[in-house]
């Protein structure tokens, strides 16, 4: 399983790029992994505010349905419109092909609060 | 938690485990999907050692059989396996199992796993209250693993390991033969709707047997398949699950199982109340829902015919053959009209979805 060192990470298996204006969303390895099969994805449209640790979309795979959360309050700025086409990118490229949203955040330094690598697989080892 | 004889090697083929029914079972090995694809192209190894099993032996097992299922138990010949069910009075169901007769005194239930003890139980009571002698009850759960070869190269795997004459086997039939040696019940059963046969066997060879079916079968495109695959597989069919089509809230009438009921057959547990529901009529249908919209219907998502609620999904998945969200709902009858256009309450939304035939997949 891979964790990039470049991404942070929430204890909801969310992973986040910050960038200087956008942040980019979508689920980890160890997240696609225990879902299994992923069939479906539901995002929010443009425009829409999202909250920090409220759900914003939904995944779902053969079997369950799961939500998946914000990382940091802002504005969605653009979705992965081929997503709800191959929602399989989700296992197959989750760090690329799977991203989900796009967020301009309320404020940046909110991303300080998440995990870098090393604290997600402590994380990740705590939980299994 | 309870162990089949073939945990071990799941957990070596770095199977996904669960809790079912109070057993440690294989969710999934490779991915739900693949199991689900490989089974209606190739072949899938399922272990169903769960699965329960009560024999019922004596001058008048067939009498007692009459008066505790619902479907025609006299129908059957040696060799021959029937779908049928247990019935409370007041026609909810304990159970739905698949009956064996070896011969007019010696017949075999397989029943759900997790109903296991509560079907025993009941069967037993059921027994002393009908006053019929000469008849025993044993259940023989323990003495029987499971493991379900299935899909359209299930014969192809299994002759190379029997000299059974497998094409004499004819659908809901069985025979005493050898595999690899080891003397089973072949059952040409399943619960997938793509073919093959379930081995009833001494737990202590499964292990075995399972190797030597996965290694002739690989070549073939075999693979184990988990419960994952195995609830994808039969949905598409439109097979119904107890504890979801049915229970013992459910008759068998509303669950568009009455194919099972065999009212004019003589008394049984349950027929006055199934007898009085078709006359009056039954008050909710079972019917298939494909979505039109995208979206996946799930187990306890509302049916709505315009503002009205008219039903509830039972049970539902993304079909894997046909990459569309479908689902069986339990629909008041007014409302269960084939084709008809109905919404699917999803979290916050409303889909279109249209009520169809099963099974989805042919």
């Amino acid at each position: 399983m891979e964790f990039p060192e470049e991404l942070k990470y929430t204890e909801d298996h969310e992973w986040v790029l910050v960038e200087e204006e956008l942040v980019t969303v979508g689920i980890s390895d160890f997240a696609q992994d225990a879902l299994g099969d992923v069939v479906f994805v539901e995002l929010p449209e443009v425009g829409t505010e999202v909250v920090a640790g409220k759900a914003f979309g939904v995944v779902e795979s053969v079997k369950a349905v799961s939500d998946v959360y914000a990382p940091l309050s802002g504005v969605v700025e653009d979705v992965n419109e081929e997503l709800p086409d191959t929602p399989e990118m989700v296992n197959t490229s989750p760090y690329d092909d799977g991203w989900m949203i796009k967020i301009r955040p309320t404020d940046n330094s909110d991303a300080d609060n998440l995990m870098d690598t090393e604290a997600y697989q402590a994380h990740i080892a705590e939980e299994k | 938690m309870q162990k089949t004889p073939l945990n071990q090697l799941h957990r070596d083929l770095g199977a996904r485990m669960v809790e079912f029914g109070g057993w440690d079972m294989p969710v999934q090995y490779a991915g739900v999907i693949e199991e689900h694809l490989a089974v209606r192209q190739a072949a899938g190894l399922f272990d169903v050692s769960h699965m329960g099993e009560v024999e019922v032996v004596g001058e008048n097992a067939l009498a007692f059989l009459q008066y505790l299922t619902t479907n025609n138990a006299a129908r059957l010949v040696d060799g021959q396996v029937q779908y049928s069910a247990l019935c409370y009075p007041d026609g909810g169901v304990v159970d739905d199992v698949t009956l064996y007769r070896s011969s007019e005194q010696h017949f075999m239930f397989c029943v759900n796993a997790a109903n296991t003890d509560k079907d025993f139980a009941w069967m037993q009571q059921v027994l002393a209250d009908s006053q019929i002698e000469g008849v025993t009850l044993r259940n023989v759960s323990d003495d029987y693993a499971q493991i379900a070869l299935q899909g359209p190269k299930a014969d192809e795997i299994l002759a190379q390991l029997t000299d059974v004459p497998l094409e004499e086997i004819s659908y809901y039939h069985f025979v005493e033969g050898e595999v690899a040696g080891v003397p089973m019940m072949i059952s040409r059963t399943g619960y997938t709707g793509s073919g093959g046969f379930e081995l009833y066997l001494p737990p202590a060879t499964a292990p075995e047997i399972w190797q030597r079916l996965s290694e002739v079968g690989t070549p073939l495109g075999l693979v184990p398949v988990g419960l994952g695959a195995r609830d994808t597989l039969r949905l598409e069919k439109g097979y119904a699950l107890y504890g979801h089509e049915l229970s013992a809230e459910i008759s068998p009438l509303e669950a568009g199982l009455g194919w099972i009921v065999k009212l004019d057959k003589g008394d049984f547990v349950g027929r006055e109340a199934l007898q009085a529901q078709k006359s009056n009529g039954i008050p909710r249908r079972w019917v298939g829902v494909r979505m039109i919209d995208r979206g996946i219907p799930r187990e306890g998502y509302p049916v709505y015919a315009g503002d009205q609620q008219v039903g509830l999904i039972t049970s539902g998945t993304m079909s894997p053959s046909l990459k569309v969200g479908v689902g069986l709902a339990l629909v008041e009858t007014a409302s269960a009209v084939l084709h008809a256009e109905v919404e699917i309450g999803v979290r916050n939304r409303r889909l279109k979805a249209e009520l169809v035939r099963t099974p989805f997949v042919e």
